[in-house]
């Protein structure tokens, strides 16, 4: 498998050598048939369909409840599915109990043996397999030193900082060397400065070892930092499975571009498509285009989405085109630090946000609260959404 | 803030403990007295431990007591922490509300009741009544109580500790064996210690079930104090009294000293 060594290659996914995805020849590592998993009548898992390949950092991401870390320990075998198959390399794994799975999982809570020291933790699932005690120890050695804690061999887990745990929890994952190595949630618990450093040692790791990770997580920044591909899910379905620029960029449906980021959505009818773009008539009136085409016909009600970060704000010039271009009232001003965000209630009645960037320090503000301006974006900005 | 205690909570308290425990001091203290006559204070003296010594029948009555209580005691804890974790983990297999039901009978079912339907089952069966079927009757009553302590702790703990053990390549029992029992040991532990004292204490359902040749040591005071109180009684009392304390203040050590550990390290949580 071509792999870039470089670390920032791996970043937001953008791994051009690596897009296994994309080749239909490409066997998967991990396959879910159809899986469903019902608790009593309630769906957890609704018919999932997943293929996830060798190397690969997949995240699965939804709110809370929507059924990922169900889909996790269907696969490290916590659970059986009520329907479908799960396949690991090509093998339907249902009847392997979680004890025999080349898979690991860290637990949210790290799940750390109180009773038993770091070394001990590390050596817990080596000493399952009945290695030599050499090797227990080299191995032992090995992890801590992959995650930074040589010298921490003899604490017990209560002595250790939340840091420190969630590293022992990733060496004694890791020192079984797994085909698959499941994470759940295994950033919520730090602090938020923390996360982000732990994040980067996740993709140098992941780079290092050339394992298969899947981490379940709600926070959509981690899985845009850590995943080369990310699977929304909402209700216990995939919504939408893509690289996380493709995901931003050109989200599927108004339920991702809202869960994804920020987003302006305005409502609209189709009024041509074609080679040079769409042209849509907004619902509360302007004209709107986008540069891509849509297959849907003519009139039909969809949905323009517009990263706020891609919108233009000026003071209001008679002038403005009106493609794409909006005059309005700046209602509130957000002041985040490396950007301020603009609340503008259109003429038309909608409200639509502009993020711009602080690139000065702002003792006084072009633009304040209360002001006439104009927001206008290029076609290539707007994507349309059908759903 | 006021700290310590008001007149009134430091009456309320002695009163507490007098009610609680004069009988018992009164006891210990007579037991060191040096009158034949139980009643009258004749000075100090340990003459009837040494008296004690010499009691062969009493002496036989405590160690069968022991054995009994050692027995049953370690049948109770291991079926009681069976029952826990079947009560515990299973979910709601069918026939869970019935079976914690009839685990924890014992419990409400008057001790009469349980000694006289145990002696219906043993003649039934025509076995042997003496030391084995009062150690069976023992196991029978005081496993519920092992199971409502380890419950509890059960209740408490972390399932995600044990799967942790089977995804590292524990097979389930193992899992169990290694990583749950090690750290619900205090409420195992605890829940013998209990189980170990309500036998040494069993009278009426002892006498149920005993036969010719096992006499515990309850049976054998009561046996003894029908025909008047002898000093002796006085000295194994203490002897008991002093056993049983030292059991209830290590189960409580042991509880507590993992409480601590187990409350330093959530308390430093990430």
């Amino acid at each position: 498998m071509a792999r870039d060594g470089t670390g920032n290659e791996t970043l937001g996914g953008a791994r051009a050598s690596f897009a296994p995805w994309t080749d239909p020849a490409a066997r998967p590592l991990v396959r879910f048939e159809a899986v469903a998993k019902r608790f009593g009548v309630v769906p957890a898992v609704d018919r999932l369909s997943l293929d996830i390949y060798e190397g690969e950092f997949f995240a699965l991401l939804g709110p809370s409840g929507c059924g990922k870390t169900t889909l996790l320990r269907l696969l490290a075998g916590f659970e059986r599915p009520s329907e479908g198959r799960i396949l690991l390399d090509g093998q339907d794994i249902a009847d392997v109990p979680p004890h025999h799975r080349p898979v690991n999982m860290m637990f949210q809570s790290y799940a750390l043996f109180p009773h038993l020291t770091v070394a001990g933790n590390v050596a817990f699932g080596l000493k399952q397999e009945g290695l030599p005690k050499a090797e227990i120890d080299a191995r032992i050695a090995e992890m801590l030193a992959l995650v930074k804690l040589e010298g921490f061999e003899q604490r017990k887990p209560h002595q250790l900082s939340g840091g420190q745990r969630q590293r022992v929890a990733l060496a004694r994952a890791l020192a079984k060397r797994p085909r698959v190595f499941l994470l759940d949630e295994p950033l919520a618990a730090l602090d938020r400065k923390l996360r982000e450093d732990t994040r980067f040692e996740l993709t140098d790791l992941q780079d290092k070892l050339g394992l298969t990770f899947i981490i379940v997580t709600h926070d959509q920044e981690e899985a845009m930092t850590v995943a080369d591909r990310i699977g929304v899910m909402s209700r216990g379905q995939l919504v939408q499975v893509s690289t996380p620029s493709e995901l931003y960029e050109q989200p599927n449906s108004r339920w991702v571009a809202d869960f994804i980021g920020d987003v302006n959505l305005i409502e609209g009818r189709v009024a041509s498509t074609g080679p040079q773009g769409t042209e849509i008539k907004g619902e509360a009136g302007g004209r709107l285009r986008a540069a891509q085409t849509v297959d849907v016909p003519l009139g039909t009600l969809v949905w323009v989405a517009v990263r706020p970060e891609k919108v233009s704000i000026a003071a209001e010039t008679p002038s403005m085109t009106t493609e794409n271009g909006f005059a309005g009232t700046v209602l509130d001003i957000g002041y985040l630090g490396g950007v301020s965000i603009y609340k503008v209630k259109l003429d038309n009645g909608l409200i639509m946000k502009a993020a711009v960037a602080n690139r000065t320090r702002l003792v006084e503000r072009p633009i304040g609260s209360g002001d006439r301006v104009s927001l206008s974006w290029e076609p290539t900005a707007s994507v349309v959404l059908t759903r | 803030m006021r700290r310590g205690l008001s007149a009134f909570n430091v009456t309320s308290i002695a009163l507490g403990l007098a009610f609680l425990y004069l009988p018992i001091a009164i006891l210990v203290i007579y037991s060191f007295n040096a009158s034949r006559l139980v009643t009258v204070w004749g000075g100090w003296s340990t003459r009837w431990y040494v008296a004690l010594l010499h009691d062969s029948a009493m002496l036989d009555a405590a160690w069968t007591s022991l054995r009994i209580a050692f027995l049953s005691a370690t049948a109770a804890t291991v079926l009681g922490t069976l029952a826990a974790a079947a009560l515990v983990r299973a979910g709601r297999f069918h026939g869970r509300t019935a079976f914690s039901a009839m685990v924890y009978a014992p419990l409400v079912m008057p001790e009469i009741i349980t000694g006289l339907s145990l002696l219906l089952l043993f003649v039934a069966l025509d076995a042997d009544r003496g030391f084995w079927t009062v150690t069976l009757a023992h196991t029978t009553v005081t496993m519920c109580f092992v199971t409502i302590v380890v419950q509890s702790r059960l209740l408490s703990f972390d399932t995600s500790l044990e799967e942790a053990a089977m995804d590292l390549g524990a097979p389930p029992l193992r899992a169990f064996l290694t990583v749950t029992l090690p750290l619900i040991f205090p409420a195992v532990a605890a829940g013998w210690m209990l189980a170990f004292t309500l036998s040494l204490d069993d009278l009426v359902i002892a006498s149920f079930t005993t036969g010719p040749g096992a006499t515990t040591l309850p049976i054998r005071i009561y046996s003894e104090v029908r025909l008047g109180v002898k000093p002796e009684i006085n000295a194994i009392c203490t002897i008991m009294i002093a056993v049983v304390a030292l059991g209830v203040v290590a189960a409580a050590l042991i509880g507590k000293r993992t409480e601590l550990a187990r409350v330093g390290a959530d308390g430093r949580g990430g």
